[in-house]
């Protein structure tokens, strides 16, 4: 191996050098040059962005004999993973200033798990699957729980990390399940090897059910999501923002990668597994989300949901749908980034604004806020003309496609539910008056970038198609 | 320019409405308020072109504008008019610059968002007639429920947010479904979102008879068809009365259109199958609301149910399939939409004055308004359908038709002209006429010049359409009869 077969790894390696390096800074420095790590952190992610975007693949590079792979797919989601991480720490830095969290640990954890995902997103082997994923993971238990004088934050801590590394070990069973079948670990092989036929077909069977119950606990789909809310709801609102958005992304990618790649021909097997999962999702999801009076509860059941959703297109199992699920999962990022970024926007010290109350008379206070929350509200509902209407469009024409019409019915009609809580959002800030004279106190650029934020719900919904044409550009050139 | 009316007509009110946003505050609002009416102003003159420029003779899409727009799903920005959308788009407009001279005094409070969301709203609908690709349609179809769902819950009265969320979640769930339909069309079309496409698209019966009932009730609970109405009262009491009229002129048309663009050209087998259900629940609507608003105190529910009586005739006039019955639905349409909008601002002139839409807190008005009094007879008889005002000329036809297809459609359709004419001047007579009992009604003043010449336009366009009413019948007539000899066509496989 020369050196030379590194160099798809080149933006990973990067990364993990100036993690180490943000540690040692951030260890001999004392606390009034802090943002010397909010600075090198985005710095990082600008590097680590010029070192993906310099070298796009146009097609798949395997590297590292086999583990790792570089394909436009991987490209375009680091991408947006670097975009989505920078937009948490800028928003979340007031936050963690005002309370005492905002240390170097918090950058590193959040660089770490970066460096997870960019490993979930370009592995080709379970083993890296695995490793990105428990990198990940394992982050962000630490961030969850480094509220330390926080009884509800180490109680989600401790719900994340035994719930968490259960759906670990499940998949992990399903994994040597498929070895056993297939006699591999590369997602390749295995693909081969499944098309060829095989005539293990119940441990087969076996190991695809645990795979998908292991995805389904790191994605929070019903009835695997009982972590969610109280994750959401317990840690920081900032460590909330992280989780509800990158890990997303590449959630996304490890589905597709075991499911699309891996187990591409056993199709007719998880196809009914997700379906099942998408329509409990929806279902609980934005069933429950009605009834919640905290807005990081609520968000999470419109996870949930927006989960639910995006299973849709990963379960059509055509390119098309992969395609769609991508758009779904990256618009949602934007819209969840947006929805979390306002409470941290709204909060002060001492007050965290993460009830719906504390929305009402928004208008008053700050009628341009209102306005970006009220886009991004109609946009996770799935009004035209936010770009949250096109994310759900294109999944639903990827069930019609495949011929599942009443699928497609069913999920209208839960965002037809789901509709119903977001519109109270909206109710409250612009019907309501408030209930105090508090006004918005964020920092320049946290508006700033808010404002980019929402009227980027906007633009993308006009003009759809840049996003929606990488997307089906990205899946269809790496499968 | 001139290729690109459309274009105009649809975002030159949205253009205006974001400048309007962004005049900011209430320390602005006389500001706002002389942008939205210079942006009204415009956006009806760039639409005067689509009638002076069109050609009656055909029945062929004109002012077509096409360019890619999605290029991924096939979608395209496609605009153009026909003799059905084009006098709409027309109404439309017009009723934007009565709306906002009508909030010109009475909206004190947010003036720069009521105005910008009217003149969004406005810039959206046009776009929802103008828009012959389907997804461009949905998106304007949809998108118009943001301004008005803000329009009813911030300056709405008191039960308002009730009635915005009745509104916004009953139109979602329909338009919902219809989405699915457009979704299901884009794979039998092989691949097309193109409205026109669709109307040649051959569709088994049982896919035509599902999506019709998806279709209907997208365009049912818009229009609305009785039993999907009870949206319409909530939200028309508690709007403001430029929300109101918006909503009774044009919103419920959308509908109406989207029984002439959608269902009958595109599940017209299912249409002619299922065209007993659409005749009954219109004469249900026609003679039971009728009866219902003759049980109302408070005048703009009054209206309201009115209203969905006479909308009622209108897809009772498009499933009778003749040239006559659709012809007469579409006056009625427009007709409807001068004079719901006059009765509705002849409410806001009262209501502006005694805070009260009660009838029974009214009464002797003649005496104190005597030029209000003169308007509002003319505008009610015009509701009752007297000939000679506009609302005649649409129930006639209607009439005329059914009874051509079946004598007892016409006889229950018929009733209207006794109902109508019981509720709507019940209600004058106890509003205008007798004594003043009512202290507060001594203090009421006659109309200012501002509501005077709202009034004056208004009186003007029902005597108008009513006396003469050829240009109107002129312009939709060719685009008519080929509609209907496209829907005589069967489409099954």
């Amino acid at each position: 191996m020369n050196l030379m077969s590194f160099a798809p790894a080149l933006p990973e390696i990067f990364v993990l050098v100036m993690v180490s390096l943000i540690l040692v800074i951030d260890a001999a420095v004392d606390d009034s040059k802090r943002y010397l790590a909010f600075v090198l952190s985005l710095a990082t992610l600008a590097g680590a962005a010029f070192l993906t975007a310099r070298d796009l693949s146009t097609m798949p590079v395997l590297a590292l004999n086999g583990l790792f792979i570089d394909d436009p797919l991987s490209d375009v989601l680091k991408l947006f993973l670097y975009l989505t991480t920078a937009v948490v720490l800028v928003y979340s830095r007031d936050y963690l200033r005002q309370r005492g969290l905002y240390k170097g640990e918090f950058f590193v954890l959040a660089l770490f798990a970066l460096l997870g995902m960019m490993v979930m997103v370009s592995a080709s082997h379970f083993l890296t699957l695995y490793l990105g994923l428990e990198l990940l993971a394992l982050s962000l238990y630490a961030m969850v729980a480094l509220q330390r004088d926080s009884s509800i934050a180490t109680e989600a801590a401790m719900k994340y990390f035994v719930l968490g590394a259960l759906a670990s070990g499940m998949l992990l069973y399903g994994m040597s399940m498929v070895y056993g079948v297939t006699g591999s670990l590369a997602l390749a092989d295995i693909a081969q090897n499944l098309a060829d036929g095989t005539d293990l077909r119940i441990p087969l069977v076996f190991g695809i059910v645990f795979i998908v119950a292991g995805l389904a606990f790191k994605l929070g789909a019903v009835p695997f999501h009982m972590w969610l809310p109280d994750v959401y709801h317990g840690a920081p609102t900032a460590m909330t923002l992280f989780i509800g958005s990158a890990p997303k992304i590449a959630a996304f990618a490890f589905v597709v990668r075991i499911l699309g790649e891996g187990l591409e021909s056993q199709v007719a097997e998880w196809r009914d597994m997700l379906v099942i999962l998408a329509v409990l999702s929806m279902a609980v999801g934005n069933i429950a989300a009605i009834a919640q009076s905290n807005l990081k509860r609520m968000f999470a059941y419109s996870t949930i949901s927006h989960m639910g959703f995006m299973l849709l297109g990963i379960l059509a199992g055509t390119q098309n749908g992969y395609g769609s699920a991508m758009f779904y999962v990256i618009v949602y990022a934007l819209m969840s980034l947006g929805g979390f970024g306002m409470i941290l926007l709204l909060s002060r010290a001492g007050f965290e604004s993460d009830r719906l109350d504390d929305f009402r008379g928004l208008n008053r206070k700050s009628p341009w806020l209102a306005f970006i929350m009220l886009l991004l509200m109609f946009s996770m509902a799935g009004i035209p003309p936010t770009v949250g209407f096109y994310a759900k469009l294109s999944v639903l024409q990827a069930v019609v496609e495949i011929g599942h019409v009443w699928l497609a019915v069913v999920a209208v009609v839960f965002s037809l539910v789901g509709a119903f809580y977001y519109l109270r959002i909206v109710k409250l800030m612009y019907f309501d008056e408030p209930h105090d004279s508090t006004t918005v106190s964020a920092s320049f650029d946290a508006r700033a970038l808010m404002s980019a934020n929402g009227l980027a719900v906007l633009v993308l919904g006009v003009l759809p198609q840049p996003l929606m044409a990488v997307c089906l550009h990205a899946v269809g050139a790496s499968f | 320019m001139s290729e690109h009316i459309l274009t105009f007509v649809v975002w030159l009110p949205i253009l205006a409405g974001v400048l309007v946003l962004a005049t900011g505050s209430d320390r602005n609002a006389p500001l706002a308020r002389w942008i939205a009416l210079a942006g009204a102003l415009a956006g009806l003159a760039v639409a005067i072109p689509l009638a002076s420029g069109f050609d009656t003779s055909t029945s062929a899409m004109q002012f077509v504008e096409k360019a890619p727009w999605i290029p991924a799903f096939n979608v395209f920005y496609h605009l153009g008019v026909d003799g059905i959308s084009m006098p709409l788009i027309l109404l439309n407009s017009f009723t934007t610059v009565l709306v906002v001279i009508a909030g010109w005094q009475v909206i004190q409070d947010r003036v720069a968002q009521y105005m910008a969301a009217f003149l969004i709203m406005s810039g959206l609908i046009n776009g929802a007639f103008a828009a012959l690709d389907g997804i461009l349609f949905y998106v304007f179809f949809e998108g118009m429920l943001i301004p008005l769902y803000l329009i009813v819950g911030v300056w709405g009265g008191p039960n308002r947010v009730y009635a915005a969320f009745k509104f916004f979640l009953y139109t979602l769930a329909g338009s919902l479904l219809m989405l699915v339909s457009f979704i299901y069309l884009y794979f039998q079309s092989g691949g097309s979102f193109d409205i026109q496409t669709w109307h040649t698209t051959t569709l088994g019966m049982t896919a035509q008879t599902l999506m019709f009932f998806a279709f209907l009730l997208a365009f049912g609970v818009k229009v609305p068809m009785w039993p999907v109405h009870t949206w319409l009262p909530d939200a028309h009491v508690e709007a403001p009365t430029g929300g109101s009229v918006v909503l009774a002129a044009i919103t419920l048309k959308v509908g109406a259109y989207g029984f002439l663009r959608f269902i009958l050209p595109i599940v017209p087998d299912a249409s002619h199958e299922l065209a007993w259900l659409v005749i009954t629940l219109s004469l249900i609507a026609v003679a039971y609301i009728g009866l219902v608003a003759l049980a109302q105190s408070d005048m703009k529910k009054l209206i309201a149910y009115s209203s969905i009586a006479h909308m009622g005739f209108v897809t009772l006039g498009f499933f009778l399939f003749n040239p006559l019955g659709v012809e007469g639905g579409l006056v009625q349409m427009i007709s409807h939409g001068f004079v719901s909008a006059a009765l509705f601002l002849c409410i806001g002139v009262m209501y502006d004055r005694l805070h009260s839409r009660q009838i029974k807190d009214y009464g002797g008005l003649v005496h104190k308004m005597p030029v209000f009094a003169a308007f509002f007879m003319l505008f009610a008889m015009a509701n009752a359908g007297l000939p000679a005002t506009s609302g005649f000329v649409g129930e006639f036809m209607v009439i005329m038709a059914a009874v051509e297809v079946n004598f007892w459609y016409a006889f229950v359709a018929a009733t209207t002209l006794i109902f109508g004419a019981a509720y709507t001047l019940w209600m004058y007579k106890r509003v205008v006429f007798g004594k003043v009992t009512n202290p507060h009604v001594e203090a009421m003043s006659d109309l200012n010049a501002r509501e005077w010449l709202l009034m004056t336009v208004l009186a003007v366009c029902v005597l108008g359409m009513g006396l003469y009413p050829k240009p109107f019948t002129d312009v939709m007539h060719v685009s008519v009869v080929d509609l209907l000899a496209h829907v005589a066509q069967s489409k099954l496989p």
